[in-house]
């Protein structure tokens, strides 16, 4: 299967936001410029995360999905809150192509089913977000790695497999945001559990890691945001556009990304295809 | 007066980007679940994603498996996509045997892991290559402007096998499966991608379609 590398955006009310480990965001900017950027660069798909969903048990991103389906021919997920079948059918009707559930599927699981039957497999996609425990087993959380639920994160895998699932997307909250690069043990261990793709989410600092998450850790895709959102950003203000409505300082001072190596999709694509890894090309 | 082509809404999969594609290449859509709007349109897509059978039995439900086989039988413009292609086979191997609308002769059989590929996921959720079947060319055809080899975004487990080869536009290899990806028969075509969700290079097949058949 060709490989897929899809920018992950984290939103929070109007703008994109980036965390450490999913927590302590900051504000980085309009998702809809980033989306049509990386549109525009080759983005095999986008995935639209709303990341105070949780919170208020419900997704507000519908305007934004509009907004981009309208100009944007990839395949859109959307995640964040989704509680009902109603839920669902909400932002697919706002133009997203697939849905990403997390806590209601762990809640319970019969939901994946109904999702399912009623939408198609293939529109389902479910979120796993594991957290490495110290006698090295997996287990599930939800809430962006703050509810523990106890579930290990294999056997929940091939349920959610056989309830009917589409997708998994694996995301190491250990990693997620730091740029130490993805847990490719977490991302291998998941995708040899089960006969659907697995994308791979949480960590990746370079297109290095990204080709690793694929060749150790037998990815299908991978969900990719800090590296590519910095480089975007880098882009912005020198090209003398960028709008300051972020918090962008971090950026400057270095302790935002010390470990993460801005890059483009390019360079993603561009490094994946000369380690021979099939990917999506141009002709 | 722009022409109308109706989207078929049969309550499986996402019409919104269909539609917006349509939109982006210049024609008016209509988003209909009544065979009066089928008949009296100038031009038919029928998307889908989800179960064959379930398909089958919605259309049946509402009226509109004989609808579209006039439609498609008065020689209008027809465009399939994903189920909407498979649809238009005699069967399907799915749940053991379902009938499909039966416009083209053949079946629709499922992607299974081989020796060789032992490990295969399905579904296929991947852009990948469509070529052009030996001797086939694709010049009066909606993908005029595509190249041999331009990639496509497919979401499928199951894959169409006509009986008559000549049908065949494209052909897509996964696994070592080498099958048909799109079909072309005199006023129909259809195709297992999603030209909608293939970004500029999926919009051109979008729009050769309309000006092929005088919609824009």
């Amino acid at each position: 299967m060709n490989v897929r590398i899809i920018p992950r955006l984290d939103i929070k009310g109007p703008n994109l936001v980036k965390g450490i480990h999913l927590e302590g965001l900051r504000v980085l900017g309009k998702p809809e410029a980033f989306a049509r950027y990386y549109y525009e660069n080759g983005a095999d798909e986008l995935f639209f995360q709303d990341t105070v969903a949780s919170l208020y048990d419900r997704n507000s991103l519908h305007d934004i999905i509009t907004l981009t389906a309208r100009e944007i021919f990839i395949p859109l997920t959307v995640g964040g809150g989704l509680r009902t079948i109603q839920d669902i059918r909400d932002v697919l009707r706002a133009g997203a192509d697939k849905v990403s559930i997390n806590t209601a599927a762990i809640k319970n699981p019969a939901f994946i089913r109904e999702a399912a039957l009623k939408f198609g497999s293939s529109t389902i996609v479910v979120a796993i977000e594991a957290i490495r425990q110290q006698n090295g087993e997996y287990l599930a959380y939800t809430d962006n790695g703050r509810e523990h639920t106890g579930i290990e994160v294999l056997s929940w895998a091939r349920q959610v497999e056989e309830l009917g699932a589409g997708e998994i997307v694996i995301t190491s909250v250990d990693r997620e945001g730091t740029g130490l690069g993805f847990d490719v043990e977490l991302t291998r261990m998941v995708a040899e559990q089960v006969g659907i793709p697995v994308i791979a989410h949480g960590g990746a600092s370079s297109p290095e890691d990204i080709a690793r998450a694929v060749t150790a850790g037998k990815a299908d895709a991978v969900a990719v945001s800090s590296i590519l959102h910095y480089d975007y950003i880098t882009h912005q203000q020198h090209a003398g556009n960028y709008e300051k409505e972020g918090n962008t300082s971090f950026l400057t001072s270095g302790r935002g990304f010390n470990k993460i190596k801005p890059c483009t999709l390019q360079d993603i694509r561009g490094k994946l295809i000369s380690e021979k890894i099939p990917t999506r090309s141009t002709i | 007066m722009k022409k109308k082509v109706v989207i078929v809404d049969y309550q499986l999969g996402n019409l919104f980007s269909v539609k917006q594609a349509l939109l982006n290449v210049g024609l008016d859509v209509v988003i209909s679940s009544q065979a009066d709007d089928i008949n009296d349109a100038d031009a038919v897509v029928l998307p889908g994603v989800g179960a064959f059978a379930d398909a089958m039995s919605n259309l049946a439900k509402m009226g509109l498996v004989d609808p579209l086989k006039n439609y498609i039988a008065g020689g209008k413009p027809f465009m399939g996509i994903c189920l909407g292609l498979q649809l238009l086979f005699t069967n399907s191997e799915e749940f053991g045997d379902s009938k499909g609308l039966d416009i083209i002769p053949g079946t629709v059989k499922k992607f299974k892991p081989s020796p060789e590929f032992p490990v295969l996921k399905v579904p296929q959720i991947s852009w990948n290559q469509i070529g052009k079947p030996e001797g086939r060319s694709w010049d009066d055809s909606p993908l005029g402007e595509s190249k041999e080899g331009e990639y496509m975004y497919f979401v499928h487990s199951y894959y169409v096998e006509p009986q008559d080869h000549k049908v065949a536009l494209t052909e897509t290899t996964y696994g070592d499966v080498k099958y048909v990806s799109s079909i072309l028969k005199k006023n129909i075509f259809a195709c297992q991608f999603h030209p909608e969700k293939s970004a500029e290079e999926g919009l051109k097949i979008y729009k050769r379609w309309a000006l092929n058949n005088q919609l824009i």
